[in-house]
């Protein structure tokens, strides 16, 4: 399956009549499937933990929150002015007016004192127990297709062929960076140097960290992995890194929508929708292919 | 642009499914986070699908945890504060005061239901058993952590002593203090907990807090430690304990105050 169609300019003379050379076999049922998973998973996480967040508003730093005393590193909360009410976010003690999206927000006239505006959280209305709810539903099917994506990515190849780092990754990429600045993409079936970075920083640093500071703010799990909170810091650093994360895991999402925009969204879409990838025609002048898999 | 040779309408058809599909997401992030809202209501039945998982959270940390794995426990050097009080800090019953204003000498802690020999156990009678004290950090289902040292009476010796009849399945807790009102009159805080963590070495009747006699604002006379989970799992203002096989008759018949709320039953996460 695999295989399929793919691609190598061979200039044999059996490859010679098809015009659909540059047309390839790129991502796997289990990438494309376990993808929208994510997605999905993702997308519900970030909106119940939200509405989580906005229980209590404040991270803090160590084992626990100071109330008797300051160890608050964020903060986002509403204060009366002589104007009317202000939503404000704190950052490290630096304070930021954020009326309208952050601490004080809705529809003109019914404003109300929440940390995350309606539109951004599962309900859109207070409710915590149900925001956990579909929170560790997902944390479920995220932690599983996780799993599902490594045993499979192992077995076909994915993670040796497509994501494992090589030294001429290093050598590229300062000419990656260079040609992702100017928006210059090259259609191969090999991720480049920046990409390679990015997924693979996501799957194996962002999302297992995400788990783990979430197991470790449970109290059970604590009795069975006490060592975990010892390692991050305490439980109430583990909730600012599990926080910390969701704002990566954004800027990632982000610059994945930029990026497929700019590399042509149809083409993108396609390959983790149907697996088919256009790949850029190889080149006649002297200019060799971005590199042979 | 040429088309796939392979099955040309399946791909497509498959193709336009999921483009749709995706829009659709993208269509529900655009109007707005109450697309989900009339869906999500305690016994809507999105919300009780979702809620399957809390079954299987409660079972894998069953599995991991099983009956005797400690809490951790902290140092004098962590307790940096005074115990954060959270829900009723002050009871407004008549019951409650009337006991408060006597410093507790007519309380009882009744032990009843599925027992051999019920209970009605004094403040001094309690105090006088084998005592535990541990300084554990409480976890707020809002988010906060707080570290104190709690001292009590562990819920097993109690449990001994009234001798639990083999058919019960679960401690279910009545409290003092109104959390809510309803058409049929006042709501006292109750919940419960299963035995295998009502037997628990960290599960006490906690009388002692930070070395002083517990206050009124975290529940005086007595509250319960159940160091594994939130702190919602953990009332205040005790008044009874009743031994049951089921709490489909109490309350809203989900096990508690919170949980007929919408949260959890199992508060271990």
């Amino acid at each position: 399956m695999e295989s399929v169609a793919r691609s190598q300019p061979t200039a044999g003379a059996d490859t010679a009549p098809s015009k659909d050379e540059t047309l390839i076999y790129r991502q796997s049922r289990w990438t494309r499937l376990t993808h929208w998973l994510w997605a999905i998973s993702l997308f519900f996480m970030l909106l119940s933990g939200l509405q989580i967040f906005n229980a209590r508003p404040q991270l803090y730093i160590g084992k626990e929150s100071g109330f008797d005393y300051n160890n608050t590193v964020f903060a986002i909360g509403a204060e009366n002015t002589a104007t009317g009410p202000r939503g404000y976010t704190e950052i490290l003690g630096k304070r930021f007016d954020t009326t309208g999206v952050l601490g004080w927000s809705g529809p003109p006239g019914q404003e109300t004192s929440r940390a995350f505006p309606s539109w951004a959280t599962i309900p859109s209305y207070y409710d915590l127990g149900t925001a956990r709810v579909v929170h560790f539903f997902f944390a479920w099917i995220l932690s599983t297709t996780l799993i599902v994506w490594l045993i499979a990515s192992l077995i076909n190849g994915h993670l040796r062929r497509d994501l494992a780092p090589r030294i001429t990754d290093l050598k590229r990429l300062p000419r990656d960076i260079v040609d992702h600045a100017k928006l210059k993409f090259h259609h191969t079936r090999e991720y480049n140097t920046l990409q390679k970075m990015a997924y693979g920083g996501v799957l194996f640093v962002l999302l297992p960290l995400m788990i783990i500071t979430g197991l470790a703010m449970s109290p059970s799990m604590n009795s069975v992995l006490p060592f975990l909170n010892d390692l991050l810091g305490g439980r109430q650093t583990a909730r600012t890194i599990h926080f910390i994360v969701m704002v990566l895991l954004i800027a990632f999402f982000v610059i994945h929508m930029l990026m497929i925009f700019a590399a042509g969204p149809i083409n993108e879409l396609r390959s983790i929708i149907t697996g088919w990838y256009r790949t850029d025609p190889p080149a006649h002048d002297s200019q060799s292919p971005e590199r042979s898999a | 642009m040429p088309k796939l040779q392979i099955s040309p309408n399946l791909q497509i058809n498959r193709r336009k499914f999921l483009t749709s599909a995706s829009l659709g997401l993208s269509g529900i992030m655009l109007s707005g986070c109450d697309a989900f809202d009339s869906q999500l209501g305690v016994g809507d039945g999105l919300r009780s699908f979702l809620e399957g998982a809390n079954g299987l959270t409660w079972r894998a940390q069953r599995l991991l945890a099983g009956s005797d794995a400690l809490a951790p426990e902290f140092t004098e050097a962590d307790i940096r504060q005074a115990q954060r009080p959270n829900g009723v800090t002050a009871p407004d019953d008549d019951v409650y005061k009337g006991l408060l204003a006597n410093d507790f000498a007519d309380w009882r802690l009744e032990v009843s239901g599925l027992v051999e020999k019920p209970l009605s156990l004094s403040r001094e009678q309690l105090q006088n058993m084998p005592s535990r004290t541990q300084i554990t950090r409480l976890d707020c289902v809002e988010g906060w952590s707080c570290i104190a040292k709690w001292t009590g009476t562990p819920l097993s010796l109690v449990l001994d002593q009234a001798v639990v009849k083999p058919q019960a399945r679960y401690v279910m807790f009545h409290c003092l203090d109104t959390i809510d009102r309803s058409l049929s009159g006042d709501i006292k805080y109750y919940g419960s907990i299963d035995l295998i963590d009502a037997r628990h070495p960290q599960t006490i009747l906690a009388y002692g807090l930070n070395g002083k006699p517990l206050p009124v604002e975290n529940g005086a006379p007595l509250r319960v430690r159940v160091e594994r989970q939130l702190g919602y799992k953990m009332p205040k203002y005790l008044t009874k304990i009743e031994l049951v096989d089921g709490f489909a008759t109490v309350g809203g018949g989900r096990g508690g105050y919170w949980e007929d709320n919408g949260y959890d039953w199992y508060g271990g996460i």
